[in-house]
Order: structure tokens, then sequence, then C-alpha cells
């Protein structure tokens, strides 16, 4: 048995587990966050993906153990109250989820993507960074849009963040 | 999964301690063994992680020469931008390991303790003439491989670094299993002082191997065109599902030839 200690959506969270407990089933099963999911559970299909201290990983391919000590942001911990994070709008508006079984990995991977490249997106780079979701729906067009939508929004509010401070200063 | 037990190595000499436990095994990034122990493929008793040794990360380039710890991730080497100018090569075939959360995890030590017959990395460290540095000796890249998820390895010892010289040429181009997204033919062409190294993964009967008739080839011309006429033997090479032995000996030599393109590419 492992003492695990993780940081969860912001909240320190502690729990004993057996050692070969995934990540994602301490999420799921010992802290209730369900939003996280398995869907192949050979580490292919991306439903699991959590941030795991900043950087998308697969939950099903990681101990609960391995990660402990670890900052963890799930697909709860992105909306900030009632106001949806980005890249979740942009899903919506966009129509970036059919059955919605892939969507929260999809959506931790591809806020990770726009982190990752604040230059901006397009079509061809989205698609091959999101190589390791799976959308059995076959929705990736839509999937492709929400994701080039949300990092034009999210690269609007930094410069306006930005002006912000500059007009602060 | 079966009942494991866990233990996090604080330090080299600490894992290889902890090591001596039961039928323990190394976990490093975790991108293979997990999923083999998930599936029972794999059933140590005990996981030594190896993921939080700091003496197991970075990467140190210095002029020509490059060495990178073996806990550094895909994601770390395909991104870091010393070893970019240096040997673009390997930080581009860094960049095609499986997916985004992969590279993110995985690392080169455990791509290569692990010796998978399609992984990328072992294809670089043949080519590149590496020497994998462990926590007991320096083993030459051509020492290293011993066939299908074999390597020189000894019980306990650990992989810690690896070192090559950056070589004037190189680049790497793989052919993916449209489905799994390895490689059916990955070939790594690299010209050093030593001449032309050309090493190919994911096609061979008994994993990583070095093609010695393009090597000749390429010796006596560094261009794609030196390889017009050349046939590769498909004896020796894998034959499955995915693709006949023909097949992948044909695909051998496409990819080594736009990988001799793209070596050339480069100003």
């Amino acid at each position: 048995m492992s003492e695990v200690s993780l940081v969860v959506n912001g909240r320190r969270v502690s729990g004993v587990a057996e050692d070969r407990t995934l990540l994602v089933h301490f999420l799921r099963e010992h802290l209730g966050l369900t939003g996280t999911h398995v869907g192949c559970d050979t580490s292919q299909c991306g439903a699991c993906v959590v941030h795991v201290d900043g950087k998308a990983v697969k939950s099903c391919t990681m101990l609960a153990a391995q990660a402990s000590g670890s900052t963890v942001v799930t697909i709860e911990g992105l909306a900030d109250g009632a106001d949806l994070h980005p890249v979740q709008a942009a899903f919506r508006e966009h129509h970036g989820l059919q059955c919605g079984f892939c969507t929260p990995g999809m959506i931790m991977a591809s806020v990770d993507i726009i982190n990752r490249h604040p230059e901006g997106l397009d079509e061809a780079t989205v698609r091959a960074e999101l190589e390791g979701n799976i959308c059995r729906c076959t929705g990736y067009h839509n999937i492709v849009k929400a994701v080039l939508a949300a990092s034009k929004t999210m690269a609007k509010g930094k410069s306006k963040a930005a002006s912000r401070a500059k007009k602060a200063a | 999964m079966y009942s494991v037990n866990y233990h996090r190595a604080s330090s080299l000499a600490d894992a290889a301690k902890l090591a001596k436990t039961g039928d323990a095994k190394f976990l490093s990034g975790g991108m293979t063994l997990i999923p083999a122990m998930k599936t029972r493929l794999a059933a140590p008793s005990d996981l030594v992680d190896l993921g939080h040794i700091a003496e197991l990360k970075g990467v140190k380039v210095s002029g020509k020469s490059v060495v990178i710890a073996a806990g550094t991730t895909h994601y770390e080497v395909a991104n870091d931008e010393k070893l970019k100018k240096v040997c673009p090569a390997i930080t581009e075939l860094a960049g095609m390991i499986g997916d985004p959360a992969v590279r993110y995890r995985g690392t080169i030590g455990g791509s290569i303790a692990n010796n998978d017959p399609a992984a990328d990395y072992p294809s670089a460290l043949l080519a590149l003439d590496a020497v994998v540095v462990t926590n007991k000796r320096q083993i030459a890249a051509d020492k290293f491989f011993k066939g299908l998820f074999e390597t020189a390895l000894k019980d306990g010892e650990i992989v810690t670094a690896v070192a090559f010289t950056a070589p004037a040429k190189a680049a790497y181009q793989k052919f993916r299993n449209p489905a799994s997204r390895y490689a059916i033919a990955g070939v790594f062409v690299a010209k050093g002082k030593e001449g032309v190294r050309v090493a190919v993964t994911g096609a061979g009967d008994d994993g990583v191997f070095r093609a010695k008739q393009l090597e000749a080839a390429l010796t006596k011309k560094f261009d794609a065109s030196a390889l017009d006429g050349v046939t590769v033997s498909s004896d020796n090479l894998m034959s499955d599902i995915h693709a006949s032995a023909e097949y992948r000996a044909n695909l051998v030599l496409v990819m080594a030839r736009r990988a001799v393109t793209a070596a050339n590419a480069r100003s």
C-alpha cells in the first residue's frame, strides 16, 4: 500500500491505495472525480488525459504512487466557477462533441497543445498534436475547429491582459 | 495488473539497492512497462521508480559531444535547443515517438533498456555509434542491442546516459503502422568522421540492425541516387499481418532514400 498525496484541482488530497492503483482509478474511485474517463485502457485513446505538473499525460499509464507529490488538474478543475474554460466553451460552440466520452481527454490535451503553441496553431498542427486522442464518433472535424477557435480566443485574452497590465503600469 | 510493490528511488545507489528486492524491475517513464503489466505480459514483484532521480535528468552539449541522461523524456530531447543545433536528427526522432502525452513521460533510457524491435531510439544509437553508460560500465551501441527486447544489461544494471559525437549529417525517417504508429520500417542515416552508418528499426526479425550494403553505397556517395539499383534482402526481416518481409525490404530502401535526402537538405 502507498500513501498518495496530491494537489488536485487546487485541493490538497491524500489517500492510501494499493501500489498497483493507476492514477485514473485513484482520481475516479478514491476522489470521485469521474470526469476523467477510461477508454481503451491500453494507452492509445487519450480519454484519461489529465495534467500532471502542467503536462498532459495519460492517467491510465501512470501509477498513483508515481504521481504522489504532484499537482494534478482534471477536467473538473478547468472551469472558473460557472464560466467555462475557453477550450470548453469552444467545444460547445463548435459542436466538438457527439457522445462526449472522449471529450475530457480531448479538452485536457487541447489546453496543453494551445499552451505549447503560443505562436498560434494551424489545422495540420492540431491534427498532428491530437495523435494520442481518439474519438470513436469520428467527430474530428469539429474538434479541430474548436481547438483552433479556442487558441485564438486565448491569444486575445492574453494580449488583452497584457495591455491591461501595461496600462496599469 | 497483478499486485506489485512500488519503491521510489532517491538516488542511483538507492535504486541499485532496491533492485535486489524480489523480482524487481526498474520503472522509468513506464510507457511500455505499465501497459505490459496491465495486460499481464510483465509481472514484476517490485517496481523501482527511477523517475525522481536528479542525476538521471538533462542533456549536455559541448561542441559536438552530446550526453543525454537516461531519464530525459522524449519531449525534453525533442525541444532541447542546443541539441537541435548540433544533431537535429535525434530531436526530430524524439518528436516522432508515440504521441504528445507519451513523449512527456517516456524516456530515452527506458526506451533503449526495453529495446522494442520497433522502437525509434535504438536505430539512432546504432547509427550514431553511441555509447550507453550504465552505473557499472560503458557499452558500445553495437554491443548493447542483442535482439528482440534483449540488451547487454545485466540484472540490476541501470542505464544512466547515452553519449555520442554529433555527426556532420544525419536524419531519421519512418513508415508508421497506421494503427499503432510504431515503425514498420524506420531508418536512421548518419555521416560522421568514421563514415556512413545506416541503422534500421521495425523491420528486423531480430530487432534493430545495421544495413551494411546501404552503408557501402552511401559511403561512395552520400546521396539518394547512390541507392539506385541497390536492393535490400528480405532475409532476416520480419513478416507479420502488417507487412511481409519483401514489403519491409522495399520500405527500408525508401526510408533510407528519404533520410539521406532529408540529411542533405539541412543547410
